[in-house]
């Protein structure tokens, strides 16, 4: 038999197994240099140069200024300080990556020097440093000091209350920028208004953009509607630039065009962009975005979101392209531009990978961590999924919490948030029905303040927003009428807060490099806020007040809180009568309680409480034609101690021990205290038939039979996980109620003689 | 004290100015000068291309939106021939945008090499 005429073997199980993991989803791509398809270092990507006469850049990377492109002929008239190519060149590669790391080589030194280097010498530069260097580099590169966050608000039905309540949640949970988009286009200038009363509902300062159509969007921020841009993309080669219809000379003047009327404004590029679309002339993803970096400095755009964007899961196909996304990240920071870095679309399938994609960038900190964190979620999210969404903000605040990092975001309280998107739909109605915009029904109201989602809002009139956006451009609705309209209502505060943010374009403060408005309105940028990071001790710390913010997630529990919660099960149904004295009868089984079992404790971590347990082991002792009683062993909270304690006073030899929260095990009295006949270690998966099981071994045990043990309750679940912290608190209750000479006592069971 | 572009303090764009329907959007827009500001801090902050644009953005803030918006259209990808570009800059000079007209000049003689005029 040849092997082409074998039946197809299939895998073993292991791999079966292991095809089925969600990170099997993902596409992984060979290196393919002749498709784009390569992180780093490109055969075809040119070597550094770089030649002036006169002034003029006659040679860039290799390429005469005759046959320069239009990206060449751009960055080689705009992007580079002449005065300082020539020594910013002949460094080193290596030594310049170096310096980058050198915390003892100061941010502006490294800024100066990039700021004479072409895009192959960067490119080049950036490809050397390592995972941990390109945090360091982050930490110390960053324009501003202060780390922040930006969420997007979007859903399937642009739902203006929907969008505002949303809106209105981002802010509360910390994000300083909103950014939101359109399934369908013509809803846009309705969104942008719904998001922006959300918005100020919560918070002052948040910044709001609407991403659409570039004209589109320039419109809508001349009305003041929204009150930054981003969605002005370049791309690495000539072709694809072409074809987003704009050349570097139109997009350098949209960008004075939003700085006229005194928006703040960044672009967007980002690493495979170009291979997706089929036009990398063989180059690597990473020289492609050192152009379009180089770009972005070159047109005066103050920022760039990048590190994939749309095309992250093109470079995570690749061997090390989720390192050359952090890469682009840190290399608009070498060009002293704001970073928002990504950590937008969705980059995998698996939690793990994406997780891993994002935590460099985490803890090194960045002017937003992600260009989009999808605040709502998944399904609603109308840029698609992205890499974090709402599914994962207490995931993200317990990040921030764990590596006491400010990942920009806060908890929010439910009574809190549930009052601002109350406020947010009311404001929404009340605006749009004074500006003659639409009308809503009491149930959608009432369903976009409770809504988790776009889907828990079955009322939502698809035609409002249309309706709604077409009213605005044709009556020329700009943002002041939004603020009057919000004070006839009667929500003056939200009214000042989006006037405040109109005086902000006329101030101008907040179009330099990084801006971002604190709650006060107070400029956070390059300029007021500049990173000063020199090594431990020195550049961005958290305020107390900040850090409380980060370390009081709503989930933490104190023993004060255990207590209470346990106060909430009391009973009296089990009650001490007196003392315990040794039991005779060979039928005896004693149970011994620990100390806080009927004092403070009444709950076992299954939810049982102790004395559903407790009639469970008798009924089963019962069942065995033996008899129970109930000690409260006071002098140790240790479980062995308590069972052998137990065991020693009964007729019978064989004792329970009982811890109030639920821990269980079978001793007999001529054992030594940490052995024991059977134990029952995973408290929180204990049911009923588990100490029913108990009581019948148990009382086998003291007829002199060897029952089979009953098997601990199996779980893949982080138990430990989810009850340690629980047990610490009950452990602390358990030794308060302790005394070295403290006397067994005899209990009784309401319904059970003692 | 800032003034917005239409020479009124913005310290003065209240609500209560506003609700008294004395309030304008040529108060919410902001003057050339304080772009020219700006344009200072981003040279002394290390950064002269985005000085370069706030110094084009004062030129373009005198101008009317629809205008500002056309010249967008304009210089996008084989939207104008030579002498649209050579209108368009003499417009802007005229105008005393004479930075935007040099960018519309340059991008024209670009455009012509690489093949992107109508």
């Amino acid at each position: 038999m040849t092997v082409d005429e074998r039946e197809p073997r299939q895998p073993i199980g292991r791999f079966r197994f292991m095809d089925q993991q969600r990170v099997n989803l993902d596409g992984f791509a060979v290196e393919d240099a002749s498709l784009g398809l390569i992180a780093f270092d490109s055969p075809a990507d040119p070597q550094p140069s770089l030649s002036i006469v006169d002034g003029r850049v006659v040679e860039m990377d290799f390429r005469a200024a005759a046959q320069f492109d239009i990206i060449d002929t751009f960055i080689s008239v705009h992007g580079l300080d002449l005065g300082v190519a020539a020594e910013a060149m002949a460094i080193d590669n290596l030594a310049f990556a170096r310096m980058i790391v050198d915390l003892g080589t100061s941010r502006a030194e490294v800024v100066r020097l990039a700021a004479g280097m072409t895009p192959a010498k960067l490119a080049q530069v950036l490809a050397l440093l390592r995972p941990a260097e390109l945090v360091i580099a982050m930490t110390k590169c960053r324009a501003r000091r202060t780390p922040s966050n930006q969420a997007h608000v979007t859903n399937r039905s642009d739902d203006p209350l929907l969008l505002a309540a949303d809106a209105a949640t981002a802010a509360a949970f910390g994000f300083r920028e909103i950014e939101t988009t359109v399934p369908v286009l013509g809803d846009a200038p309705s969104n942008a208004i719904a998001v922006s009363i959300g918005a100020a509902v919560a918070s002052r300062g948040i910044l709001v953009q609407c991403s659409v159509e570039e004209a589109l969007e320039l419109e809508m921020g001349m009305r003041g509607l929204v009150s930054y841009a981003e969605t002005v993309s370049l791309y690495g080669t000539e072709q694809i630039f072409i074809d987003g219809d704009d050349t570097p000379w139109s997009k350098a003047f949209l960008t004075s065009a939003y700085a006229s009327r005194g928006i703040k404004m960044r672009v967007t590029s980002g690493g495979g962009a170009e291979a997706l679309m089929g036009s990398a002339e063989g180059r690597s993803m990473f020289y492609l975005e050192a152009r379009c970096v180089a770009l972005a400095r070159a047109i005066g755009s103050q920022g760039v979101q990048n590190g994939g964007i749309d095309s992250a899961s093109v470079a995570g196909a690749v061997p090390g392209g989720v390192r050359s996304l952090m890469a682009e990240n840190l290399m608009v920071m070498l060009r002293n531009l704001e970073a928002c870095t990504g950590n937008d679309a969705l980059m995998s399938e698996s939690d793990v990978r994406r997780t891993s994609r994002t935590h460099p960038i985490f803890i090194g900190g960045s002017d937003f961590i992600c260009s989009g964190f999808g605040s709502i979620q998944r399904y609603d999210n109308m840029f698609g999924p992205s890499q974090w969404n709402a599914e994962d903000i207490d995931d993200f605040l317990a990040m921030q919490r764990d590596w006491g990092v400010d990942g920009g975001l806060r908890t929010a309280a439910e009574p809190h948030v549930a009052a601002l998107r109350q406020r947010a739909v009311e404001a929404v109605r009340d605006v749009y029905r004074i500006l003659g915009l639409g009308d809503f029904t009491e149930a959608w109201m009432a369903q976009a303040v409770d809504a988790a989602g776009s889907k828990d809002v079955p009322d939502a009139d698809l035609m409002t927003p249309l309706t709604a956006s077409r009213l605005i451009r044709d009556t020329n609705v700009t943002m002041l009428d939004v603020v009057l309209a919000l004070d006839e209502a009667g929500y003056e505060i939200e009214a000042e807060r989006l006037l405040d943010m109109l005086h902000a374009r006329v101030h101008g403060d907040y179009l330099q490099t990084a801006a971002i408005f604190t709650e006060d309105m107070e400029v956070l940028s390059l300029v007021t806020d500049p990173n000063d990071y020199a090594g431990p001790g020195t550049g961005y710390v958290p305020t107390p007040q900040r850090q409380a913010e980060i370390d009081a997630i709503r989930q933490e529990r104190s023993v004060e809180d255990l207590r209470v919660e346990q106060g909430s099960y009391r009973s009296a149904a089990l009650t001490a009568v007196g003392p315990a004295t040794a039991g005779h009868d060979p039928r005896d089984v004693v149970i011994g309680l620990s100390p806080a079992a009927g004092r403070a404790i009444w709950r076992t971590l299954s939810g049982l409480t102790v004395t559903q347990a407790l009639d469970e082991l008798l009924a089963g002792l019962e069942e065995e034609g033996c008899v129970g009683r109930i000690v409260r062993v006071n002098d140790t909270i240790d479980l062995g101690l308590i069972g052998l304690t137990a065991a020693r006073m009964a007729g019978s030899g064989i004792g329970i021990g009982l811890q109030a929260k639920g821990t269980a095990l079978i001793h007999r009295r001529d054992l030594t205290p940490l052995a024991n006949l059977e134990l029952y270690s995973v408290a929180p998966s204990l049911t009923r038939a588990s100490y029913r099981q108990m009581g019948i071994n148990a009382g086998r045990h003291a007829k002199g039979a060897t029952p089979e043990p009953e098997r601990n309750p199996y779980s893949d679940e982080a138990i430990e996980a989810r009850y340690h912290t629980t047990v610490v608190s009950l452990v602390a209750i358990e030794r308060q109620w302790c005394g070295p000479t403290a006397r067994p006592e005899l209990m009784s069971l309401e319904g059970v003689a003692p | 004290m800032t003034l917005a572009k239409s020479g009124r303090p913005v310290s003065e764009v209240t609500l209560d100015a506003l609700r008294a329907g004395d309030v304008d959007i040529e108060d919410v827009r902001i003057h050339p000068q304080t772009l020219e500001i700006q344009a200072q801090i981003a040279e002394e902050h290390g950064n002269p291309q985005l000085a370069a644009n706030f110094r084009r953005a004062a030129e373009l803030a005198l101008l009317p939106d629809s205008l500002v918006m056309g010249i967008y259209e304009a210089l996008r990808p084989r939207r104008s021939t030579r002498e649209d570009f050579e209108a368009v800059a003499a417009d802007l000079e005229a105008r005393g945008a004479v930075l935007n007209a040099a960018l519309v000049r340059e991008a024209a003689g670009i455009y012509l090499e690489r093949g992107l005029l109508r």
